[in-house]
Formats: C-alpha cells, sequence, structure tokens
C-alpha cells in the first residue's frame, strides 16, 4: 500500500532521515516507533508532502508521492491525524467534518453516518467549538475529520499523548475495528509500548533518523526495546 | 576578504581599477575641455563635462545607497531626499549670491520671495550667503533628519519592507512640502539662474571643470571612507546584523546604534553629492525628491551590484549613461528598459554587473550552495585530526 | 556538607494557558560538572533553560548562580554578562563572515561603533581565537566562510563563539540532531574537554550520545525530576521507563 524507499531528509544542514525503508502492507496496522527526536514525525511529514525530500521514493499504490503537492494525499486517499491533533479551533465539531466533504470520491456531500457510530459524542457535539473541546474529544474530532474522506490509509501521528486513559482505550478500539472490519490500513506513531502491543499488528523503529528494528509486532521483544526504546 | 595585516587598497583589484578609472577621468576630461579647442573632435564640451560631473554625483548617491543597502540590508528607497536637500542647501547658497543681480534687482531676497511680496527674508535662509555655513548646513541637514528618521525607526524594531515604505513616505511628504510656494524654498519653481558660485561664473567652462574635479575627489573620497568602515569590525557586525540580526544582538551589538551611525553617514555622503550636483546642472526643484528617483537609484544599485561599493557606483554611471542616451534617440522606450532593466537583474544577475567579475565569480563558486561541499568520507577524515586548509 | 555550587534551581514553576511547563523542579549543578537532561517531549527541558536565560520568568521558585547571583531579577542581557551562554538546537553562525571573523564578533569586548572602527586586533585577542579554534578543531578552517562548513562544523564554531565570552556555564540543546556518527564522536570528546573549566548542562535524545558524556544523567517529566543519577541508575529506575515506555 505505502512503500518508502532511500528516503533522506534534511532541516538546512542537519540529516535527519537516512536512507529510510518502510514498507505498509494493506491491511496492516504498521506502529513507527522510537524516542524523541528520532525522526518519526518528520518522516510522516515527508510521507504527506509537508516537508521535501532529498532523495528516495514514496509510493502509495503505485502512484509516486515525493516532490508532488501536499493537497495531492488526500485526493488519492490518505487520512492524516497530526500530532496535536490541529482541528479547526473556531469552526465547529459539523464544520471541521464537513472541511473534507469535497473530495470524497464521486460520494454524496454529507458526513458519513459511520462517523457518528464510531464516536457517538461528536453528534452530541455538532455546535460546539472546536477549540472548546477537551484533548481526548478533539483527538476523536480529528480522526473522523480524517475518515471523513473515505480514506484507504488512516496516518496517525501520536495520537494517545496526553490523551486521557479511557479515551486512550476508545481510540485503540476504533483503529481496530475500522482495520478489521472495514480493511482500513493504518501507519501510527507510537512510544507508548502497551498500545502498539495490543494495536499494532506490524511495527518499525527509527533510531537517529536510521530504521534499526521491523517486523511483525509479536517480535518486538524486551530485548529489542531495551536496545532501541528505552533510555 | 579580511586578512589581519592586509593594506586596504589591496583587498579588491577591481575597486583599485575603478579609482585609477576615475582618477584618469577627473585629468582627461579637462584636458579635452580646456586643452583642445573647439573645433578638435575629440574636444568635450561643457555639456559633456557637466553630464560626466553629474553622473559621477549619482555615483556617490549610489555609494551611499550601497554601504547601507549592499553591507547591512537597509533599503531606503528615500535616498534621494537626503541628495535633495544638500542640493538644496547649495542652491539657497547659490540663489544669495546672486544678490542684486536677480530679475527684480532685490539684494537680498531672491526673485521669487519678491514674486510673492514677502518684505524679509525668512529666518532659516540667514547665514546662507556664507559659503561655509552653506556647507555646514550641506552636511547637517541630513545628518539631523537622517538621525531622527532613523532613531525612531530603528528603535521601533522597523525592518525590511516597512523601513522602505515608510522611507518612500518621508521622500514624497518632503516633495509635497518644497513643492508648495510658500514655503520659502522657491515652490515648485524650486531654484535656477544662478550666477557664480565663490565668485566664479558658473557659466565658464573652467568652473565645471573644477566643479568636476572635486566630484571626482569627493566621490573618491566617499569610497575609501566607506571602505574603511566596511572593512574595520564594524564592517563585519555591520555584515554579521545584516545576516543575522536577533543573533548579533545576542552578542550584546547594539544593532540599533550601529545602524543609526551608518544611515547617518550615507544621508550625508548623499548630501554632499546633492550639493556639488546642483551648480553643475544649474537649477534644483522639488521634483528631485520624488519617489521615482530614489527608486531608480536603488537599480542603479542593483544593476551594478550591491555590496560592492564600486558597483554601485559603476552601475550609476552605465544606467544613467543609457538613460540619456535613451532618452534622446527613443524617449518613450526608456522607463520600459528601466522596467526590464531591474526585472532582469533580480531574476538574472543578484549580484548585478559586479558579478559577472572573473574574481568574483570564482569567490561566488567557492562559497555557494546551501548544501556542503564536503561529503561523509572527508568528514570522517575530519574527525580523526586531520587539518587540511581549503584551496 | 555545604559547598558552594554553580546553578541552584529550586521549586521553580512555571504555567501557560492553565498547563504547567514546570512544576516545582529542583536541580543543582557543580562547578565544572557535565551533566544531561533528557525527558519525553513536553517535559520541561526547554522551559527549564528559559528561566535560566531569563526568557521566562518563573510564577513561583527560585534561580541562583553560584552563591549571590539571583537570575530572577536580571535581564537576558545581564545573564549573558554573568556567564551563562547558551547555544541553540539549530546552528546560528554568521555565513557571510568567515570562522575567524565568526569568533572575533563573539570575542569579549568593546561593542560600540566608534570603538569597532578603529578596532585592531590585539595580540591577547588573537591568541584567545587561536586557542578557541584549536578547542573546537577548526585552525585549518579559519578562513572558510560560515555558509560551506559542514553541519558538525557549524555546530562547533558555534560552541567556540560562546566559549570566547568564558562563559562559567554552557547551556546545549540538542547539539548532536543530525550529525554524522563521526561528527557525534567528535562533539562528545570536545564537551568532555570542556567539563571542568566549565560546568555545562546538555539537552539530548540521542542516548548513546549521553552515555558516552554523562557522568550524571538527570530526567525530567512533566515538569520535574524524577531521576537523577549515572546512566545505568537512570536506565533502571521504573518511573523512567514508565514515562518513556508507558509500561
Amino acid at each position: 500500500m505505502l512503500a518508502v524507499n532511500a528516503l533522506n531528509h534534511f532541516y538546512g544542514g542537519s540529516h535527519t532521515l537516512w536512507d529510510v525503508n518502510l514498507n505498509v502492507p494493506p491491511g496492516s496496522r504498521m506502529c513507527l516507533m522510537g524516542r524523541n527526536g528520532m525522526g518519526k514525525t518528520t518522516l510522516l511529514k515527508c510521507i504527506m508532502g509537508l516537508q521535501p525530500v532529498r532523495s528516495g521514493s514514496i509510493t502509495f499504490q503505485g502512484s509516486e508521492l515525493a516532490g508532488s503537492p501536499a493537497e495531492r494525499r488526500a485526493r488519492l486517499g490518505i487520512g492524516y491525524v497530526p500530532q496535536g491533533r490541529e482541528i479547526f479551533p473556531h469552526l465547529t465539531v459539523a464544520e471541521n467534518l464537513r472541511v473534507g466533504l469535497g473530495l470524497r470520491p464521486g460520494g454524496p456531500r454529507k458526513i458519513p453516518d459511520r462517523i457518528f457510530e464510531l464516536f457517538p459524542m461528536l453528534a452530541r457535539m455538532l455546535k460546539r467549538r472546536g477549540g472548546d473541546l477537551s484533548g481526548g474529544q478533539q483527538q476523536q474530532l480529528a480522526i473522523g475529520r480524517a475518515l471523513v474522506l473515505e480514506p484507504s490509509l488512516l496516518i496517525l501521528d501520536e495520537p494517545t499523548e496526553g490523551i486521557q486513559p479511557n479515551i486512550v482505550h476508545e481510540i485503540g478500539d476504533v483503529v481496530l475495528k475500522l482495520n478489521q472490519e472495514e480493511r482500513l490500513t493504518v501507519l501510527l506513531v507510537e512510544q507508548k509500548l502497551p498500545f502498539a502491543r495490543r494495536v499494532a499488528s506490524e511495527f518499525c523503529i527509527l533510531n537517529k533518523g536510521r530504521r534499526v528494528a521491523a517486523g511483525p509486532i509479536g517480535e518486538l521483544s524486551d530485548e529489542v526495546v531495551n536496545a532501541h526504546l528505552s533510555v | 576578504m579580511f586578512r589581519p595585516g592586509r593594506p586596504l587598497l589591496l583587498h579588491d583589484r577591481a575597486g583599485t581599477w575603478f579609482l585609477a578609472v576615475l582618477a584618469l577621468v577627473a585629468l582627461v576630461v579637462p584636458l579635452l575641455n580646456q586643452v583642445l579647442s573647439a573645433s578638435s573632435p575629440l574636444h568635450m564640451s561643457q555639456y559633456g563635462v557637466t553630464l560626466i560631473g553629474k553622473y559621477l554625483c549619482y555615483g556617490m548617491l549610489a555609494l551611499a545607497i550601497d554601504l547601507i543597502w549592499g553591507y547591512c540590508g537597509i533599503l531606503s528607497l528615500g535616498h534621494a531626499a537626503f541628495f535633495a536637500i544638500g542640493g538644496y542647501a547649495m542652491g539657497m547658497y547659490l540663489m544669495r549670491e546672486i544678490g542684486p543681480r536677480g530679475v527684480y534687482g532685490n539684494p537680498v531676497l531672491p526673485d521669487f520671495m519678491v514674486f510673492l511680496n514677502w518684505k524679509s527674508l525668512p529666518w532659516f535662509w540667514y547665514g546662507f550667503n556664507h559659503f561655509l555655513f552653506a556647507m555646514a548646513m550641506v552636511v547637517a541637514v541630513p545628518a539631523l533628519l537622517a538621525w531622527i528618521f532613523g532613531w525612531f525607526a530603528f528603535r521601533s524594531r522597523v525592518t525590511g519592507v516597512y523601513f522602505s515604505i515608510i522611507t518612500q513616505a518621508l521622500t514624497y511628504a518632503l516633495m509635497l512640502a518644497f513643492f508648495r510656494n510658500n514655503m520659502g524654498f522657491g515652490g515648485n519653481n524650486g531654484f535656477t539662474d544662478f550666477k557664480d558660485i565663490l565668485g566664479f561664473d558658473l557659466h565658464s567652462d573652467g568652473t565645471h571643470v573644477v566643479l568636476l574635479v572635486l566630484t571626482a575627489i569627493a566621490l573618491a573620497g566617499s569610497y575609501l571612507a566607506c571602505l574603511a568602515i566596511v572593512e574595520s569590525r564594524a564592517g563585519r557586525v555591520i555584515r554579521a546584523i545584516r545576516d543575522a540580526e536577533s543573533r548579533s544582538r545576542f552578542l550584546g551589538y547594539p544593532v540599533e546604534s550601529f545602524k543609526l551611525w551608518l544611515f547617518v553617514f550615507s544621508a550625508v555622503i548623499a548630501g554632499i553629492a546633492g550639493a556639488l550636483y546642483v551648480p553643475q546642472i544649474g537649477i534644483i526643484n522639488p521634483s528631485e525628491f520624488a519617489p521615482i528617483n530614489s527608486i531608480e537609484a536603488v537599480i542603479w544599485v542593483a544593476v551594478g551590484g550591491r555590496g560592492t561599493l564600486y558597483g554601485a557606483t559603476a552601475g550609476a554611471v552605465l544606467v544613467n549613461y543609457g538613460k540619456t542616451y535613451l532618452t534622446g534617440a527613443f524617449p518613450e522606450v526608456w522607463l520600459y528598459v528601466l522596467g526590464a532593466l531591474f526585472v532582469l537583474v533580480t531574476l538574472l544577475l543578484p549580484r548585478g554587473i559586479a558579478g559577472l567579475i572573473p574574481a568574483r565569480i570564482k569567490e561566488a563558486k567557492r562559497t555557494a550552495g546551501g548544501t556542503p561541499k564536503m561529503d561523509r568520507a572527508d568528514i570522517k577524515a575530519e574527525a580523526i585530526g586531520s587539518n587540511e586548509s581549503p584551496s | 556538607m555545604l559547598r558552594d555550587k554553580r546553578l541552584y534551581l529550586e521549586d521553580l514553576t512555571v504555567s501557560f494557558d492553565g498547563s504547567k511547563a514546570l512544576n516545582g523542579l529542583t536541580l543543582y549543578v557543580e562547578p565544572g560538572e557535565l551533566l544531561c537532561v533528557i525527558g519525553p517531549n513536553g517535559a520541561g527541558k526547554t522551559t527549564m533553560m528559559d528561566v535560566i536565560t531569563g526568557k521566562t520568568r518563573p510564577d513561583y521558585g527560585t534561580a541562583w548562580f553560584g552563591s549571590d547571583i539571583d537570575l530572577l531579577k536580571l535581564s537576558e542581557a545581564e545573564i549573558v554578562a554573568a556567564g551563562i551562554a547558551r547555544k541553540f538546537q539549530r546552528p546560528t553562525v554568521f555565513e557571510q563572515l568567515t570562522v575567524f571573523e565568526n569568533l572575533e564578533m563573539a570575542s569579549a569586548g568593546c561593542r560600540s561603533f566608534l570603538k569597532t572602527l578603529r578596532a585592531r586586533l590585539t595580540a591577547a585577542e588573537k591568541e584567545r581565537i587561536e586557542e578557541v579554534l584549536e578547542i573546537i578543531g577548526l585552525s585549518g578552517h579559519r578562513w572558510a566562510l560560515g555558509r560551506v562548513l559542514a553541519h558538525g562544523q557549524k555546530q562547533w564554531l558555534e560552541i567556540g563563539m560562546l566559549l570566547m565570552q568564558n562563559p562559567e556555564l554552557l547551556l546545549v540543546d540538542e547539539p548532536v540532531a543530525g550529525m554524522t556518527p563521526a561528527e557525534i564522536e567528535r562533539t562528545a570528546e570536545l564537551l568532555l574537554s570542556l567539563e571542568g573549566e566549565h560546568s555545562i548542562v546538555v539537552v539530548e535524545h540521542d542516548m548513546s550520545f549521553v552515555r558516552s558524556i554523562a557522568r550524571r544523567v538527570v530526567v525530567l517529566h512533566e515538569g520535574r525530576v524524577i531521576a537523577d543519577g549515572d546512566m545505568d541508575k537512570v536506565q533502571r529506575d521504573p518511573r523512567v521507563i514508565e514515562v518513556y515506555l508507558g509500561v
């Protein structure tokens, strides 16, 4: 579904991603892991076209993404939930959800009911301003907003950061449901082990901008964890 | 390039050539005018002498702009205002020198004041019958204006585009003020019909030749003064301010003070240039304050190459030569040419014509690009401890 | 046993928009010590540095430099003059000046326009610049323009510029981000060579780098110190493991 090959990225002179490879098979739930500053968010931004790549390729269902404008991702069916949610604070919940409606591939211009089935809370808050929601509610709104596009790949950057535990659990449930029932491929960045182990089917660890370990989630042993993720 | 201990003038071969050419002009042109007879094909008429004198004055203005723009990143789109103020100060002296030889024959009041029925000389004209006083004003008034304007602008941390816009506003406001007939500066007619300067007839070839030589000396002197500034430690600080202002501030440098000093010095050079311009041209009026003049001056610097000093001067001479030719041969075309020149220079020649000099091409190649030239192997060798100087 | 410490941070609390960036942070730094501060995103590392340098004022708590300088009463410029130098993550050397000129810019000494106009490089200044060039390993590159330096070299130059002010305390923010392995090694050597003469606080995420330079590691989480000791001790601390891994 998504294949990243030999990707190199620089912030000015600082070499942040070194020949990174990542393969997200269709229907999988890939978890990108690694400590802070190791390149996870940068990699996602490169995939989403928010950061220019120096060299390497990013292919999504056969189309080359590197070098194309960021807007293309939404049209191709990639939904993105950025770190920190970034919902539109001055728009209502309903307006936030409606933002992506114009891009739905030929479908009706109506917010899919599915989103309210997954997040019933949102239905109750349609007229509430995005900025007035709690962190957990904003996270649900951000995911809902991405789902409006009916994407085939959903990318989530640290969806549980700063969220209360019960909503973390709900988010995990939603991700699993979408993947199992609708075959939605998921790429998420996550640092918390329990969530990763529960939700992901594969893992890939970045350390200092390089890929250092990868495999099915079952292989995420304590040894690997100690080597690359803990202090 | 800074190396401690190297003599100032040898820094830049192009700069030395510039001074040599200037000296040549100052020697040859007077000869062509004074020594050769009028019938000789190489004879330089008074018109020609005046034209070259005018170019050199513009060259000084360009120098003043390059000092603050090329080296400190301060883009003043109103610098012709200081040029004009210097010109007006000189003009006031020349008007008073006319004395009773004016149309109305009033020994004290210039013609335009008599025409307006003024009974006495306004207070700000006092003293302008003394040459030294007038020259002091040529320096002091632009300096004062620059100081006040700069103090407010720099202290408020107005920079970049916003600063440029308010300099345009400054020159425009001055133009409107000087156009007013009751301001006491001759209104829309300005000052003209000058008779002599320090007793020398302003219509004689000899006077024009001397003025030309004086202008050349002033230009050379300004160039050397600017060079001394930019090659000093203060000059390096100024360049640092241009490139990374907050970093300079963070290092403890009083950024506003540096900018202010530079801005005032630049205004003084422009003022002196204006003062030398007026006796040669024979007229000064408020259109010298027109915003377009300042913009043209900036184009001269851009075409010539900013950040080189001599490039700016060369640009001024070249563009004005082109203007003289085109407004004579194809007058409608000039404005298009000016605009096209600006666009072309911005797109294709960011370093101006001076950037085409071989030494500078070499320097640009050596320092170009955002990606470091060294590859990983070099860096590894570096880290292990080999200390080789770059080529 | 009372000893004069270089830095005393006690009970620092800073709130931004309702959330606490620092929540009762207490930390002491010894003279000549090199310590590393680590912690997840939002732990308060940058805010702590901001308080030390005077960029942010805490709502509560004290910050003393040595036993007699109250940092909370000084302006940012005064704190720099008092001997605290900070290096930010992205190198900000002067690209159009040479390495030598960059160091000259940073040298202690007069800053007025008129004085710098007439300034000549004194023998003492030249010596100091040579000294620093040697420490940062750029002696062979003194005439290279800032912009042609490799990323690592720019970082070292910037450290060099800080050293020109003879600071007693160096605050260094993520110095090795984006560096090649060789550069990282060289940076570790550089920082270790400064230990003893200067107190150094390094914020980093690269754990192998941290291990190579720090005898003492301090872990911040949610605005306070949760662990403080050598690398092995901190690695095994269950609170640290929970904070980094969620287990």
